[in-house]
């Protein structure tokens, strides 16, 4: 087993994704047939290889420090699900 | 036989509309019959735009009128559904976002509109472009034309679908792993993945932002030529669309091959998994190729074989970040319930997306996560610089490399649904191009024994989409593949 | 047991930019709720982000003041996770390969008898995150709301080594720190507003153990004096809990200044794993020399600098040199003054004395109605003996209230200083006249009187008697 249920569980949460317990176990089997496969990539010797990030070189793309204008009125919440006076709802947040 | 309209290229009836001997307005309105009389067999579009449509096309024939044609105006075109839309909704194949409308448009829909080209309607694909079937769609699945029993491929499975069902005359697809190419293959038209860079990015629902290319999926390569023309170039919205001058591509449409040097790299034959069927078809374009005056070479990839693993890290890792927006706060679907906010978060995600698409979040969060970067992440970048380094390599020696588009003709729905690892070997032709940044197209190249296409892919070095067009247009020339369309009478 | 307390600071400071990060929205404070915003920073499906290049600037600019090298190849990498306030499920910050590592922080401690150097680590630019409500008109409500102006404002993340070792120098770090960045014009240092903040890692180590004890990050301070407060608490906590065998548990406690107490975050459900990657959205930065050099030098001359300069070059005493340099306007005030002639002491003491006392936060002296040359021209006046000290108090005020010239407010309310001595010596006889019985101790050997006798001659003249010829003008006449 390369991958646990318990840690499927686990990257579900840092993801935000709530699974049942058949699912969990369909995932489960379904990522260890996958990270399996791809256990070939540890066969290659990447020692001093630079990692890509892109495919392309490139390299400072910029704006300048110019306002443009921003979303007129209500606009930025018209596709909210829920918003007031301005302001996008969500529940309420507990801090400390 | 005259063709119907609907069946007709954007050359043809650009030059059509030029001497007004056919309005925007009569060929918008016959794609529509076409789609009223197809699409509920075919399911090629999530969203069908025919009022403003018809608006847009009354008002490029005032255009056409004043004398002020471009190539593209009053052409009816489809958009996949993951190239933002001011105005018209904008879903991603997903519930998530079934109600979304974007307050923008997509730089290449800008250019477009431009162009004075007209929007038929946005078209169906994999949820989040995830999936190399259209089966993942929350509209549900589109059908082949050529077989409505079999997938049109995917990502962009329903552009590739409304361009071979002449539902459209053209369409844009995007392309992260294979998605123009491969549906364009199994659908039996040309479709062209331009260089990482080419065109912009803006407003293109990202899947994973290292590799997702815009291109267009056309009935034949002239279109290709003429779409890359408009779609092309810089924005100063995008910082990885490059500052570089666009060609007219149309110029690179050259009948012959002569002193094209093709690469056919040893890797892509005779492997597991690829139907003799698809083989034959491609040599026998290749020495099609070759009596134009092409010359051939045989090339390694030698780390080909790495490719899949690479990219379904990679691309799932990016995506995991990039979905991660979707959280019910600003936009989109949020479980109606009143809850507290982990469930918010946690029911809504759970509910707005699909299987796959939370496959992938969950692959590309584990190779990201604490312990296991190095290990996933990072050493899958590492092989994309290796994969990058064995076409810099193999370009020395040739100018284009040809290879299958896919490994098999179209399968049949269903057939690889629950088999995620065999459907991500659909696309193991045409990731490395993604990974590498290069550009790469699909043309057909043939019919199987049971009458469904082949397509073949020219992948050409970075910004060298000219070669490809010439090469893919003598092939084109050459051959009546193009011409041979589905029988969905 | 002896404790070593050892500090590290993160500081946030908000770029003095006017558009956002990687959007064209405006990063002005106070605005309406949402109403700065767009797609871009809200985080909306296809959008992407463009880096301003001003910030790239104003952070080389701090990180050269600060002595740290340019990192020449850098980029941006997204820090993922979850909350409403943050549009896009990660922020765009500096992680591998940040723009500015090393450098230095020198301290003053104890008035200059000691300097300390505090390194850095690195300095990073990143996005703000939004801001959430919890209440609505003041009344707890029943959700909590977003507001997205902030969020996209451009910060740099100053992060110290733990080299700081007591709340004093940490209070000196920030000083310091903010200063420096307001001089060079990079952040306005308001911490009021958010534009710069601070959160401060505390451990503690028996003295001389050559391992760092558990540390705790200490957040929601939002002064120099909460910070020191904050640590002095701290230290105190952790060392009887230590003293009492007690175990520290490395975790987040936010200040609660009402209480004077730090409060432990409730433990998180999950540890943290923000799964940090670089962001393919953004391309890398390369910093050459040629646009290094551009920036440094458009660097101005730096506190410490300008402060030593002012004792050597005005004969100040440190205290006055302190005080006028605190900050880049307030020197430039007293500069711009003095280079039009009168004695720097003098242009000093009217700055310290009277001038601060109108103008609360110096780096709006330039709305001061008494400019730089008035108060030269007035100060002109009272060298060359046009008017008294003392009237020279009065035409301040004046100028103060009205903005007007020194020059017409002395003509036009008479208040030349009077030396003719006729017209003294008229006004003289006549308090003589008028105080016989003083005249008369005076003469007896009671020297004390002449003060006096000089008062009321200036009070006689309104104060515009020159008080040199009246001291001399009355003892001649005393005498005689």
């Amino acid at each position: 087993m390369k991958i646990t249920k318990h840690d499927v569980e686990h990257v579900a949460r840092l993801a935000r994704l709530r699974f049942s317990e058949d699912q969990l176990d369909l995932f489960t089997d379904q990522l260890n047939t996958i990270l399996t496969d791809f256990d070939k990539l540890q066969q290659l010797d990447t020692t001093g290889v630079e990692p890509s990030t892109h495919a392309a070189n490139l390299s400072n793309a910029f704006r300048d420090d110019q306002i443009r204008p921003s979303l007129a009125g209500e606009e930025a919440l018209k596709n909210a699900p829920a918003h007031e006076r301005s302001c996008f709802k969500v529940p309420r947040i507990i801090e400390g | 036989m005259t063709k119907a309209l609907s069946q007709m290229t954007i050359h043809e009836l650009h030059e059509l509309l030029k001497k007004r001997a056919v309005s925007s307005r009569e060929i918008t309105q016959a794609v529509y019959q076409r789609i009223d009389a197809v699409e509920p067999r075919v399911h090629a579009y999530i969203t069908l735009t025919r009022e403003t449509a018809l608006k847009q096309a009354a008002a490029a024939d005032e255009k056409t009128k004043q004398g002020t044609i471009q190539p593209l105006t009053g052409i009816p075109l489809a958009i996949k559904d993951l190239l933002c839309t001011a105005g018209i909704r904008t879903t991603c194949g997903s519930k998530i976002l079934e109600q979304f409308i974007p307050p923008y448009n997509a730089t290449v829909i800008s250019r477009l509109k431009e162009q004075r080209a007209v929007l038929v309607g946005k078209t169906n694909m994999d949820e989040f472009a995830m999936g190399s079937s259209t089966e993942t769609s929350y509209f549900g699945p589109t059908a082949n034309p050529w077989d409505l029993e079999r997938v049109p491929g995917g990502s962009s499975g329903g552009s590739a679908a409304a361009v071979a069902a002449d539902e459209c005359i053209a369409a844009l697809g995007t392309d992260t792993g294979g998605s123009i190419r491969q549906p364009a293959a199994c659908c039996g038209i040309v479709g062209m993945k331009p260089t990482y860079g080419r065109v912009s990015r803006f407003g293109l629902i990202a899947f994973a932002s290292s590799l997702d290319q815009i291109g267009p999926m056309t009935k034949d390569v002239t279109d290709t030529a003429l779409l890359m023309n408009y779609i092309s170039g810089h924005d100063p919205r995008d910082s990885t669309a490059v500052n570089r001058e666009v060609p007219d591509y149309t110029r690179a449409l050259i009948p012959d091959a002569k002193g094209l040097r093709l690469g056919v790299p040893r890797e892509y034959f005779g492997a597991s998994g690829i139907d003799p069927e698809v083989e034959k078809a491609v040599w026998e374009a290749l020495r099609i190729l070759e009596r134009q005056g092409a010359t051939l070479t045989e090339i390694t990839l030698p780390h080909t074989e790495y490719a899949v693993a690479a990219y379904y890290l990679i691309a799932p890792a990016e995506a995991s970040s990039n979905l991660a927006r979707y959280d019910g706060v600003k936009y989109g679907y949020r479980h109606p319930k009143e809850t507290d906010l982990r469930d918010m978060y946690e029911i809504t995600r759970a509910e707005g997306f699909g299987a796959e698409v939370k496959r992938r979040i969950m692959l590309g969060t584990y190779a990201l996560s604490a312990g296991y970067y190095d290990a996933y992440y990072r050493k899958a970048s590492q092989v994309r610089t290796l994969i990058r380094q064995d076409f810099e390599e193999a370009f020395k020696a040739c100018d284009l490399i040809v290879t299958p588009t896919a490994p098999t003709p179209p399968f049949r729905q269903g057939e690889k649904l629950n088999n995620p690892l065999q459907m991500y070997l659909s696309d193991i032709f045409t990731i490395p191009a993604n990974l590498a940044g290069l550009p790469g197209i699909s043309i057909p190249c043939g019919l199987s024994s049971r009458g469904l296409p082949i397509g073949l892919q020219i992948i050409g070095n970075l910004f060298e989409e000219e070669k490809i067009i010439h090469g893919a247009y003598c092939l084109e020339q050459n051959s009546d593949w193009h011409l041979t369309k589905p029988s969905l009478a | 047991m002896r404790y070593e307390t050892i500090i590290g600071l993160e500081v946030h400071a908000q770029l003095l930019t006017d558009s956002k990060i990687f959007c064209g929205c405006s990063t002005r404070f106070g605005e309406g709720p949402n109403s700065n915003t767009c797609p871009v920073c809200l985080g909306m499906p296809g959008v992407l982000p463009v880096l301003n290049r001003k910030v790239v600037e104003l952070t080389i600019k701090a990180a050269l003041a600060a002595n740290c090298q340019i990192v020449r190849y850098s980029q941006f990498s997204r820090k993922n996770y979850f909350y409403p306030d943050l549009p896009k499920g990660y922020q765009i910050s500096q992680y591998e390969l940040p723009i500015a590592r090393g450098g230095y922080i020198e301290l003053e401690m104890d008035h200059g008898q000691s300097k300390k150097k505090i390194d850095l680590n690195r300095i990073h630019m990143e996005e703000d995150a939004g801001k959430l409500l919890h209440e609505l008109d003041g009344v707890p409500a029943d959700h909590s709301y977003v507001d997205f102006n902030r969020t996209g404002v451009p910060l740099i993340e100053i992060v110290s080594e733990p080299h700081i070792n007591t709340p004093e120098e940490a209070g000196e770090y920030l000083r310091i720190l903010r200063s420096m960045l307001q001089y060079l014009e990079v952040c306005d240092g308001n911490m009021e507003q958010g534009s710069f903040r601070c959160d401060a890692n505390i451990s503690l180590r028996p003295k001389g153990a050559p391992v760092l004890g558990t540390k705790v990050e200490i957040k929601n301070m939002n002064s120099f004096r909460n910070v020191m407060r904050a640590l002095e608490y701290e230290t105190g906590r952790q060392s009887s809990l230590l003293e009492s065998g007690e175990k520290i548990l490395q975790e987040t406690r936010l200040w609660d200044v009402n209480q004077g107490i730090t409060e432990s975050m409730r433990s998180k459900e999950e540890a943290h794993d923000y799964r940090y990657f670089p962001d393919p959205d953004l391309v890398p930065l390369v910093i050459d020399d040629a646009w290094i050099d551009e920036i440094r030098s458009t660097l101005p001359e730096l506190p410490r600098e300008k402060k030593e300069r002012f004792v050597k070059e005005y004969a100040l005493p440190e205290y006055d040199a302190a005080i006028l340099t605190a900050t880049r306007q307030l020197a430039d005030y007293f500069e711009e003054c003095v280079r039009l002639g009168p004695q720097p002491k003098v242009v000093s003491n009217w700055i310290m004395g009277d001038i601060l006392r109108h103008v609360p936060d110096t780096r709006d002296i330039s709305q001061f109605p008494v400019t730089p040359s008035h108060l030269a021209e007035m100060l002109l006046m009272v060298d060359k003996g046009t008017i008294s000290g003392k009237i020279a108090k009065i035409v301040f005020e004046e100028m103060v209230a009205s903005g007007r010239m020194p020059q017409f407010i002395v003509a036009e309310k008479g208040l030349v200083q009077v030396s003719d001595e006729g017209a003294l010596e008229k006004a003289i006889q006549e308090v003589l006249n008028a105080n016989a019985d003083q005249v008369e101790q005076y003469r007896q050997g009671k020297e004390k009187v002449f003060g006096f006798l000089v008062g009321q001659v200036m009070k006689a003249t309104k104060g515009k008697a020159n008080p040199q010829v009246v001291n001399e003008l009355l003892k001649k006449m005393l005498a005689g």
